[in-house]
């Protein structure tokens, strides 16, 4: 796809690589850390968003905090941009390079660095993935609560940029709801403590600043997360109905009816079926729509809970109810809904979205979606979190059919539209990135951009940070100039 | 000049004049809480009291946008009768600040103030997801939305909450809000330390049977024991269970005994409103933030410099402290303990006079207060709203 345009690389910058390389070894304890051959680059050249690529300038890996303070010194000095990068899971693109950029990657920096279960917080590097720190603090009886689908590969810090969520934030909240303090590297270097292990920050709420903004604010190296007891149990079941209103108003009365379950996770057919020849899950493959309804507590809590869910279900019809009675088939459930994305790639291409809507919404919204993409003449799967009106329209299509690419990017946009115009937005939990970037004017006035763009500047000035994601490309300052 | 006006656009002409002649405001709810922070002159007082009113609710979302003038009491009745509440437990200081008037949505917003409840379920600023705002050139802008999950552009509702109205004024403001819970009960355990409280509080609250709050009251604060609150909250069945599971594993720190219904209720609202510490009126009171587990270590530390009454919220986590205003109001010896712990301390409450002397909101690193004094000409690049209230020069 071409539809998305990168900012034009600077060639001065591209004729010094040589002499820019060189510099980084210099900054790093393990010259290995710089990469600058193209086969050893190639790697780099995407993420998630695989639509999109280019080969940066050269990839550094940093070990520690001092590294990536004394690097960035550096780059910003020499007017280099750089992108910053976790393990390169962004679904939007938000880690895609430029020609003319160097990748500053936190992949080295994982460790677990202070459990205290007393305060219920954890300190660590944030090129440790999302699950490892659940991993780390189970022996503890803890676990950390955001769980995007890709937790087993996707870095802190990458969560962090995007202010990542997951199937079981309707009750435990987003990264922003879990984050308690960063150690926060600037372009120009230096280096800032914000938040920590105290509940409240002192001064402006910066923690929440940084948190969402796409790694355009600075690299955030340390973090402190807030840890949970976890659960004595918990068990999902599966509610099977004949349409997705009926699926949709289900959600609205189980809310409605003042129960907050962990995850209520909505599929339609055709993701129920790509996700059951994957999983092998026990889905009803002949349903319309399949809600996951989650609950957690006691057996006797979770017995009480459900049942007042079933009775809900009931009254709209449900067609098939299938409750977990072991852990193996609790995991089983969640396997076949956490491989969604991936199983939708064994069967076809395809495009993620992300938006979110007020969830009165959704049958209106299902309905709409699947008339913009019968009219682009592709095909729809939705697998999305119900509870909180984020929806993941996937479009299929055939990457090599660059006419097919063309027409998926262009209902891929009608959809987000969409979301907005019904009350919602473009991005629940994926975040921006490139994908979104020209569409932010659709949800956004000019002054509410160029507010935005002056927060952005107070801690990058020359927007060297991740540049030509989020803002569309004629808001920067070299635009403005 | 006092300036209440009736719409959000009026509010965003009067922001325009006053920028275009460059005159101060002050910005203001109900005013219940304007003697917090430095004492300031303005050229005039911008109220959003007449921006009153509910916007959207929609109880089978969890969403409710009210206007920033709506009084929180009446925010807080229109949730109860749909069975809902705000989640964070907002506070009520108009006992311990000795004021009088209505606290406002947009207040409590602006202050980012929670209650007991926020060690469990997050502060104002987790349960906000929307904004309007002007900012100080009159532009009306939005943060935010009415969906719970959006990351669309930078977070500016995080750092708009908890600014007191030195950024823009907040003209309305959403926020999900969760089922009220079926009851409540508390557990108190007599007679323990604050050290020792303090363990048990951060005990229960890693444990799975969720404490929805945690608060120590020592010796002579509401009683001559000491009292150690836990509160649980949902359906009936479970936090009978809940109560008798966590009992048992605090049976080393004591017996728990239930406190319930009207008894529990006005205990926590003491806890949340510091009405404990609100007599004698010539005390000053300080508000420490710490990791839960060193409070009462902080506290321990201030005792052997000055006399003092503290009780503990937030599992240890927050501590309301009153003592003389005598010197500097214990400021070195209390920002000494605290920041030593990884905390910080405010000065909520002072004479004008001690407050205009001793900063009472806590200091920062120099690059951060570098990037605050950036941020705020972002927002407000002529200086007009409540020019020198946290700090002198922000």
């Amino acid at each position: 796809m071409t539809g998305i345009a990168f900012p034009a690389p600077d060639p001065r910058i591209l004729a010094r690589k040589a002499e820019i390389v060189a510099a980084l070894r210099r900054l790093v304890a393990d010259p290995s850390a710089v990469i600058d051959d193209p086969v050893e680059l190639a790697p780099y050249e995407t993420d998630g968003f695989t639509a999109y690529r280019c080969l940066p300038l050269a990839v550094v890996l940093p070990a520690s905090t001092e590294e990536v303070s004394r690097i960035l010194a550096y780059l910003t000095r020499e007017g280099v941009r750089v992108v910053p990068r976790g393990a390169g899971t962004s679904l939007s693109g938000g880690a895609i390079p430029l020609a003319d950029a160097v990748v500053v990657g936190v992949a080295r920096m994982n460790r677990v660095l202070a459990i205290d279960t007393a305060n219920r917080t954890a300190r660590v590097q944030t090129g440790i993935t999302n699950l490892a720190i659940s991993e780390a603090v189970a022996e503890y009886g803890f676990f950390y609560a955001p769980d995007p689908s890709s937790q087993l590969a996707c870095t802190l810090a990458g969560n962090i940029a995007m202010n990542s969520g997951g199937a079981h934030c309707l009750k435990y909240g987003v990264t922003t709801n879990n984050l308690l303090g960063v150690t926060l590297v600037l372009p120009d270097g230096s280096v800032v403590e914000l938040g920590g292990e105290a509940l409240d920050q002192a001064g402006y709420d910066l923690v929440g600043l940084v948190c969402g903004s796409e790694g355009q604010l600075g690299i955030v190296t340390e973090a402190v997360v807030r840890i949970l007891p976890k659960p004595e149990g918990a068990r999902p079941v599966l509610l099977a109905f004949a349409s997705s209103e009926a699926a949709g108003a289900c959600v609205a009365d189980i809310i409605g009816a003042g129960i907050v379950p962990v995850a209520i996770e909505f599929m339609d057919n055709p993701a129920i079926r790509i996700c059951e020849a994957f999983a092998k899950a026990g889905y009803p493959t002949e349903a319309a729509a399949m809600l996951i309804v989650e609950v957690e507590g006691s057996d006797a809590e979770i017995d009480a809970e459900l049942a007042r869910i079933v009775a809900i279900a009931r009254k709209h019809g449900v067609i098939a109810i299938k409750e977990s009675r072991s852990a193996t088939e609790t995991a089983q459930i969640w396997k076949g809904r956490k491989s969604a994305f991936g199983a939708t790639g064994r069967i076809a291409d395809y495009i993620c979205m992300d938006g979110t809507i007020p969830t009165s919404r959704l049958p209106e919204v299902l309905r709409r979606i699947d008339e913009i993409v019968r009219g682009y003449g592709l095909r729809v799967a939705n697998v999305f979190h119900a509870g909180d009106g984020n929806l993941h329209p996937l479009v299929l299509y055939d990457v090599n059919d660059p006419d097919q690419a063309a027409r998926a990017e262009a209902a891929g946009a009608d959809i987000l539209k969409l979301c907005v115009e019904v009350g919602g937005c473009l991005t629940g939990e994926h975040g921006v990135g490139l994908e979104k970037r020209d569409l932010m004017r659709h949800q956004f006035t000019e002054a509410e951009l160029a507010q935005q763009a002056a927060v952005r500047r107070v801690f990058d000035p020359l927007e060297l940070l991740n540049p030509g994601k989020v803002f569309p490309l004629d808001l920067t300052v070299k635009a403005a100039a | 000049m006092r300036f209440e006006p009736e719409s959000e656009a009026q509010a965003a002409e009067v922001v325009s004049a006053c920028a275009e002649k460059r005159l101060s405001l002050r910005l203001e709810g109900g005013g219940t809480r304007s003697a917090i922070g430095r004492p300031i002159a303005t050229a005039g007082v911008l109220s959003s009291r007449k921006l009153s009113g509910v916007t959207l609710y929609e109880p089978a979302e969890m969403v409710v946008s009210v206007r920033a003038g709506t009084p929180l009491a009446a925010l807080e009745d229109l949730l109860a009768g749909h069975g809902q509440m705000l989640p964070f437990e907002p506070p009520d200081y108009r006992v311990l600040l000795d004021s009088s008037g209505e606290p406002t949505v947009g207040g409590i917003v602006a202050g980012n103030l929670s209650g007991p409840r926020r060690v469990a379920a997050g502060a104002c600023r987790d349960s906000l997801i929307g904004l309007r705002l002007i900012n100080g050139t009159g532009e009306i802008l939005r943060a935010g939305g009415r969906v719970m999950k959006n990351v669309t552009g930078l977070d500016l509702v995080k750092l708009l909450c908890g600014s007191w109205g030195t950024l823009a004024l907040i003209t309305e403001a959403t926020f999900k809000v969760l089922p009220r819970p079926e009851d409540a009960l508390t557990l108190c355990l007599r007679g323990l330390s604050d050290a020792e409280a303090v363990a048990a509080m951060c005990a229960a609250m890693g444990t799975p049977f969720a404490p929805s709050a945690a608060a120590h009251l020592p010796a002579g604060v509401g009683s001559p024991e000491p009292r150690t609150l836990l509160r649980l909250e949902g359906f009936r069945d479970a936090i009978r269970y809940r109560a008798e599971r966590l009992a048992q594993l605090l049976a080393e720190h004591g017996r728990a005994e239930p406190i319930e219904g009207a008894e529990s209720a006005a205990l926590w609202r003491a806890v949340r409103d510091v009405t404990f510490l609100a007599e004698p009126r010539d005390r000053v009171i300080w508000r420490l933030s710490l990791p839960p587990r060193r409070g009462a270590e902080a506290v321990a530390r201030i005792r052997e410099a000055r006399p003092c009454t503290v009780f503990y919220d937030w599992s240890g986590g927050l501590v309301w402290l009153a003592t003389s205003e005598e010197g500097d109001g214990g400021a070195a010896i209390v920002r000494a303990a605290v920041e030593a712990r990884a905390g910080h301390a405010w000065l909520m409450r002072a004479a004008p006079e001690l407050r205009a002397r001793v900063p009472p909101f806590p200091p920062r690193a120099a690059r951060v207060r570098q990037l605050e004094e950036g941020l705020k000409k972002a927002f407000d690049p002529f200086g007009l709203f409540n020019p020198g209230l946290r700090e002198a020069g922000l």
